[in-house]
């Protein structure tokens, strides 16, 4: 049952086939082995996840069960549960049992989703590999001296290794799409507005957003009708009729027109990545669509415009943390500025203080201008770049990364050689557009290759179909990591 | 933008974080390396560009001036660090 997509275990379930305690119990001993050696969870709690499975089982019983009714979910420790340890992946909330549910996570408790645990992330989700956490590095299940990407890195590699049929993730600059790719599944950033954040806890305001990651096309939109929705609590959440996600995945995809960014194929990706990308647009004309060269002229700026903007709102977010009202607070101060200034050297790790100083110091009088107000022209350019990309075409398509999994340590001593590695995935994030990963192939050591495709605004479901048809018309979404079978 | 430690300094005490000096050194070398990646922001010209802080052109949501939230005081007070008689304790700031 490991191996069953989500739409598969729901079918199961709601034919009577097993029960969600049995299927949980499954996901929770696979967990613990082989799943311990990849270090995906932060906290397991399995009375509590059983507790929900009997819940669920009980709610089918009583004949109101959904989709999604009894299916076992890891949820990534960004996210508010009640009654849950959420760290954030950060010392800074090591004792926070949180009080309330987010939004996203409420509404996957209503359908009646069971959650197997809490997943491994970079600290407070800065990072693009999961060696910022406080709980150690995730590994990679295709190569445990790897990594499994980030920030969701214990989000894709419970996935990845069917430690759970699908998970939640979030992403603000890449951190859904980017370890899909690395771990060969399948992660989904909806358009800016699309998951309500509440709950979520905040790094960079304006790009933050909550996304399903599972193994097919199918089971994202299953889970993204499960995480979507408008919330009067979130001040950004996009009030809009409710949408079925998988009413387009069998759709036809003749006609459709791929765009093809000059930025996204020069020499910037592995030789290996671009083959496999390729090898999939070549597999999408067989499907009936046409590719079209598009241009991003302000695509290379996307970095330092990222890490202006993500880091300035992290500083202000981050202010919160003060040891007065929840999580660390350092044992000895003189007074009520040392205390603040000990709790935050000691609770926060060395990646997130970075971006905390440079956001400080970027907003701080005589440099706004310069800098924050600057960044936040760029990225209006970098927006109408794409708008004018979309009028030449349906979808854009390229690499997610320009690379596949590297060595645990290779990038940690050069924090702009980290940042490099969403160069793809960033400018989606800056312009709110909704971006996917799928798996498209294998480089010569076998580690996978992520597919993007990123749509206009709130095209998910159209999105979800290109995806669905290139995954009836392959097989690399299917394939698993050694010692995973 | 050339970096000094004393800016750093300044910097970690805006953000209210403590550092050493080593701390301080270490986080000027790296710290110099990303305002390099910066600075490439400066060679396009944006004097006719608006900023945008949002991709859709909302307004900020207004409601009614009504009590919806319930009272969760006690379930807010009880992950606090120290607390009594409901108030979050802090050292003494008055002098």
């Amino acid at each position: 049952m490991h191996d069953a997509t989500i739409k598969h275990l729901s079918d199961a379930l709601a034919a009577r086939r097993c029960s969600s305690v049995e299927l949980t119990r499954q996901f929770l001993d696979r967990i613990r082995s082989p799943g311990a050696q990849y270090n995906c969870f932060i906290t397991v709690d399995e009375e509590r996840s059983l507790a929900e499975a009997r819940a669920a089982d009980a709610l089918r019983a009583s004949g109101q069960a959904g989709p999604l009714t009894g299916v076992p979910l890891a949820q990534k420790d960004i996210f508010c549960a009640r009654g849950w340890l959420t760290t954030c992946g950060s010392k800074m909330l090591s004792n926070f049992v949180s009080p309330y549910d987010a939004h996203v996570i409420e509404r996957l408790r209503t359908a009646g989703a069971v959650t197997l645990g809490k997943t491994n992330m970079d600290e407070f989700a800065m990072g693009s590999s999961n060696e910022t956490s406080y709980y150690g590095p995730v590994r990679n299940p295709w190569n445990r001296d790897l990594v499994p990407g980030g920030s969701s890195g214990g989000s894709a590699a419970a996935v990845a290794a069917r430690l759970a049929p699908g998970a939640t993730g979030t992403d603000t600059g890449g951190s859904i799409r980017q370890p899909a790719a690395l771990t060969g599944i399948c992660g989904l950033k909806p358009t800016y507005g699309v998951c309500s954040r509440y709950g979520m806890i905040a790094f960079a305001s304006s790009l933050d957003q909550a996304g399903p990651m599972a193994r097919t096309a199918e089971d994202l939109a299953l889970l993204l009708n499960g995480m979507a929705g408008f919330d009067p609590r979130d001040s950004t959440s996009l009030e809009r009729e409710a949408e079925d996600y998988t009413r387009s995945l069998t759709d036809d995809l003749a006609g459709l027109r791929i765009g093809l960014p000059r930025q996204f194929f020069g020499d910037g990706a592995a030789p290996e990545v671009l083959a496999a990308v390729e090898a999939a647009l070549a597999q999408y004309r067989k499907l009936g669509c046409t590719t079209v060269e598009v241009d991003l002229p302000n695509m290379g700026l996307s970095v330092p415009v990222y890490y202006v903007l993500a880091p300035a709102e992290a500083s202000s977010n981050l202010g919160r943390y003060d040891g007065v009202r929840y999580g660390h607070r350092a044992k000895e101060y003189r007074d009520l500025v040392d205390m603040y200034e000990k709790t935050r050297a000691e609770g926060f790790g060395a990646e997130v203080k970075r971006r905390i100083l440079i956001g400080t110091y970027v907003l701080s009088a005589g440099y706004y201008d310069a800098y924050y107000i600057r960044a936040q022209k760029l990225r209006r350019l970098i927006a109408d770049d794409f708008r004018q990309a979309f009028a030449k075409c349906d979808v854009i398509m390229g690499p997610t990364s320009p690379t596949t999994a590297f060595a645990l340590g290779a990038k940690a001593g050069d924090p702009v050689q980290m940042y490099l590695s969403d160069i793809y995935t960033i400018a989606v994030n800056l312009a709110g557009l909704p971006g996917m990963s799928i798996p498209c192939g294998f480089d010569g050591r076998g580690l996978p290759v992520g597919l993007q495709i990123i749509g206009n605004y709130f095209s998910e479901a159209r999105m979800l179909n290109v995806a669905h048809r290139y995954q009836q018309a392959s097989d690399w979404h299917r394939r698993t990591p050694p010692g995973c079978a | 933008m050339a970096l000094e430690l004393d800016d750093v300094k300044r910097v970690a005490r805006l953000a209210r974080i403590a550092v050493t000096d080593e701390e301080a050194r270490s986080a000027l070398q790296q710290l110099g390396g990303i305002f390099s990646l910066i600075e490439q922001m400066q060679a396009v010209d944006v004097s006719r560009v608006e900023p945008m802080s949002h991709a859709q052109d909302i307004s900020l949501r207004l409601r009614e001036d009504k009590v919806t939230e319930d009272d969760a005081r006690d379930a807010l007070l009880a992950v606090a660090p120290e607390v009594e008689a409901g108030l979050y304790l802090v050292p003494k700031v008055i002098e």
